[in-house]
């Protein structure tokens, strides 16, 4: 059953309409891309989706979004948890002023792990086969005198998933800010990762990087969708073409057409997505 | 044509002859309080506080003076940092409403705007009050309310500057407003509000009319909180108005003195400020 | 789908306590907030409640008019201090502000950034010497220099006069005023100044045209700050205007600024019956007037910021 389902979703932004009516599931393990021309609520949504909408003043949210069953819009609803469990990705990839150890493990320090869950973490990678060909983690550790040997291990595992680890290796503890954009943009996605989300959101994630750098990521995507979900906004076309199992069209804020890529790209069914589609209106 | 190049031709002269001329201003100050304060400097006068028939020209020193104004700026700069610093972390906009934050941003202005003897008077009517004699508390207390906007202020303008995408990351990997605000945009202003802080500490540290009222003076070191303190500020002040030239010298030497602890305290600040940059982003 | 470990089912608990830490924290500013706006508002409310004695025996205009100041005879006419204060400053703003409008010019639309950077701090440096040590150079240079000028000019005078004020006063508002419009005309956008330049005006023009027309509005308010700053200044004036109660009758007559008469006289203020409710009337006076000038500049310079931003 899939993590995510949005009702009657509703968000007006001071008087202004921005989404009408959102009703559609997002479904699970898959790399769900949300597509359509620029400012047609297509980061609003994705915003929404771990309130992150919640931080403008003037933001007006109705409907209902269902992760797992319960509606996160609810005024008791635990907005950390939530945030724990679906991971964000910004457009500009920036770093947090710390080291790049600091930032990786930033998030499983705010929750408060304790070296015994990141230990139980780290070994529930290793047994999914994500992070290949290194000994058990409790072997690792036993080899390590020091007492944040949980944590060191945690941010390796994480900078390995991410595809970072042989670049920044020999230099954890520097600052993260002197890294290049798209090393930058993969230690988000690090970053994000480690504090084990269900879902990962991820707006315009390559826009920002170099060629090389966005085919690193959406590399990562297709690794990661094995096991989180992954919805993607995304302005370039060949993009969703290349990485998208499910796409969702926006126009205009209304979810004009959604259903498997190779429907909604290849024979669309309404007119407004066949004319984006082909490059009609961008 | 001519006249029109001529015409810029001659404003060029005047603008680089204006800021000549400010230059030269500060350059004129510097260079005749360094050149009367040397003059009159040595080791028993900094190290030695009135003895008998100092006022009249005979030994002693101004170290009852120097020491005072350390105790008065720093007490007025702790006090000031346990208001300003949540002060300028409120008035974002997770805290306070911007109209709200408006209205306050307003009140400072007003507050920095105002001059030091309002406040002095204000001191001195609120002492009586109290019933507080002049001394180094009610200096202490006065100089505060004349550096509580300047750090204030100061410390807003950088925390503004933190980009509201920085702290969404934040925000997006399941931290509080307080945690965000602490391990992100603490640090990412860390420079600026060091810098506010010797701002405020330079400030305050040469201001007469302020603790004119409030602090009294005294030929001792200040024993406690309670005894009336001299301050570098008014030794100069009191000690210009002698016609006895001896005393008149030390006016000259106190003012270099103070000179001196501006100087140190601006490169002090952008030093220390260049030290805390090494994580923030540009 | 992979199972997930249950790592996210603790930690319940740890997430309340941190909700708690963040309502903690989120009081303490507000405690901040509510702390500094009732600051402001006591020290206006408590200027006024001492001043209160001396308005209920005499009307406001009279004081304001009067220029007859016998505070042991009980009569408190303010005239002469209004006036001292008013011209010392025009004083200091007429030799201010044509030499700041153009350092100004100079550094937003023709140093190179080198300069700039240089100059940058060394005006700092500049509105950061104390009042005190403006005051004490006034009265080791500006004070003879002054004396030595009305010599030349065939006039008596001791040097601490109106003039010698004025210019302690205008050295001490270079800073705010360069600072301020520096600022607002380097935020006039490229675009303007590439307009008329493409229509072959000179660097010059471009300026008088375009540059100080947009930023017209921004000066005026830097003007306004350094006014502000410059009435409220109370100890370099004090030690070379010479502090005579008469409305000055020359640039060389001495004056005596509302400022300097609060410092001066603190000492006799409880001796004599209402003399410490007229200096504080004078406080609250200065208060009122220079916070007036100051929201008005502030508010002038955060609309333009905001009219940049859209």
């Amino acid at each position: 059953m899939p993590h995510i389902r949005l009702r009657n979703l509703r968000i007006a932004y001071a008087s202004e309409e921005a989404l009408h009516g959102i009703n559609v599931d997002i479904p699970d393990g898959q790399i769900t891309v949300v597509i359509g021309p620029s400012g047609c609520g297509k980061t609003t949504l994705l915003k929404s989706l771990n309130r992150l909408l919640d931080l403008y003043e003037e933001v007006r949210v109705q409907g209902e979004v269902l992760i797992d069953g319960v509606n996160i819009y609810d005024p008791k609803a635990d907005v950390l948890a939530l945030r724990k469990k679906v991971g964000f990705l910004p457009q500009r990839p920036y770093p947090l002023p710390m080291s790049i150890y600091d930032n990786t493990a930033f998030g499983p320090r705010i929750h408060g792990m304790n070296g015994a869950q990141i230990l139980q973490q780290v070994e529930d990678l290793q047994k999914n086969g994500l992070v290949a060909g290194l000994p058990p983690p409790g072997e690792r550790l036993a080899a390590r005198a020091n007492s944040n040997a949980e944590m060191d291990l945690l941010v390796e595992y994480y900078l390995r998933l991410a595809g970072l680890w042989d670049e920044v290796k020999d230099r954890l503890h520097t600052p993260a800010s002197k890294l290049s954009v798209g090393q930058q943009q993969r230690l988000a996605l690090a970053r994000a990762l480690a504090v084990e989300p269900d879902v990962i959101l991820a707006d315009e994630p390559t826009s920002a990087l170099d060629p090389i750098s966005a085919k690193l990521i959406e590399k990562q995507f297709q690794l990661l969708k094995r096991r989180y979900t992954i919805v993607v906004v995304t302005h370039i076309l060949r993009q969703a073409r290349r990485i998208a199992d499910y796409v969702i069209f926006l126009y205009l804020g209304e979810l004009v057409e959604h259903g498997p890529a190779q429907q909604v790209l290849g024979s669309p069914l309404d007119e407004r997505t066949r004319a984006y589609v082909s490059g009609e209106i961008s | 044509m001519r006249w029109r190049k001529c015409e810029e031709a001659i404003f060029k002269v005047l603008m680089v002859l204006s800021l000549g001329l400010v230059l030269a201003c500060l350059a004129g100050i510097v260079i005749v309080v360094v050149a009367r304060g040397a003059a009159a400097l040595n080791w028993q006068l900094l190290t030695q506080t009135p003895k008998g028939g100092y006022y009249l020209g005979k030994e002693g020193g101004i170290a009852n003076a120097i020491v005072g104004s350390f105790w008065l700026a720093l007490g007025a700069t702790l006090l000031s940092l346990l208001l300003s610093l949540p002060l300028a972390f409120a008035l974002q906009r997770e805290y306070t409403k911007q109209r709200t934050a408006g209205v306050t941003r307003m009140v400072l202005d007003v507050l920095w705007g105002t001059p030091s003897i309002v406040f002095g008077a204000f001191g001195f009517v609120l002492m009586q009050y109290l019933r507080m004699r002049a001394s180094l508390l009610g200096g202490i207390l006065t100089l505060t309310l004349v550096m509580l906007p300047i750090m204030t202020r100061a410390m807003d303008e950088v925390i503004r500057m933190v980009p509201l995408e920085l702290k969404e990351i934040s925000y997006a990997a399941g931290a509080t407003t307080i945690e965000t605000t602490l391990a992100v945009v603490f640090r990412q202003a860390l420079p600026g509000i060091i810098t506010a802080v010797m701002l405020a500490f330079g400030r305050g540290i040469g201001d007469a009319a302020s603790i004119l009222f409030t602090a009294g003076y005294t030929d001792y070191l200040p024993r406690s909180l309670l005894d009336p303190v001299a301050s570098l500020p008014l030794a100069i002040f009191f000690q210009i108005s002698t016609p006895i030239r001896e005393v008149q010298q030390r006016a000259y030497a106190a003012a270099l003195v103070l000179l001196i602890i501006v100087l140190v305290v601006s490169l002090g600040s952008r030093l220390l400020s260049r030290r805390f940059s090494r994580h923030i982003l540009r | 789908m992979a199972p997930r470990p249950a790592v996210q089912a603790i930690g319940e608990r740890h997430r309340n306590w941190r909700r708690i830490q963040d309502r903690l924290a989120a009081g303490w500013m507000r405690l901040a907030v509510a702390s500094v706006n009732s600051i402001a508002l006591l020290v206006g409310l408590g200027l006024l409640f001492k001043s209160w004695p001396i308005l209920a025996q005499n009307s406001l205009v009279h004081l304001l008019v009067s220029s007859d100041w016998h505070p042991m005879k009980g009569s408190f006419g303010f005239y002469a201090f209004i006036i001292g204060t008013l011209e010392v400053t025009a004083i200091a703003m007429l030799l201010a502000v044509p030499v700041c409008i153009l350092s100004a010019i100079y550094l937003s639309e023709y140093a190179p950034s080198h300069i700039r950077e240089l100059v940058g701090p060394v005006i700092d440096l500049l509105a950061g010497i104390p009042s005190v040590v403006y005051g004490l150079w006034g009265v080791i240079v500006v004070v003879p220099a002054v004396r030595a000028l009305g010599k030349a000019l065939g006039v008596a005078t001791t040097g601490y006069s109106l003039l010698s004020g004025g210019i302690i006063l205008a050295i001490m508002v270079f800073p705010i005023i360069i600072s301020v419009s520096a600022e607002v005309l380097h935020a006039v956008p490229w675009e303007a100044r590439e307009t008329a330049l493409a229509l072959g005006a000179t660097r010059w023009e471009t300026v008088k045209h375009v540059v100080l027309r947009s930023g017209l509005r921004g000066i005026l308010a830097a003007i306004v700050l350094g006014f502000a700053r410059a009435s409220g200044e109370t100890m370099a004036v004090l030690m070379v205007v010479g502090n005579v109660a008469k409305v000055p009758s020359s640039l060389f007559a001495p004056a005596y600024p509302l400022p300097a008469l609060i410092a001066n006289n603190y000492g006799e203020m409880m001796s004599i019956p209402l003399y410490d409710s007229a200096l504080l009337l004078a406080a609250l006076v200065l208060l009122l007037v220079i916070a007036a000038l100051n929201l008005a500049a502030r508010l002038t310079l955060r609309q333009i910021e905001r009219g940049y931003e859209q």
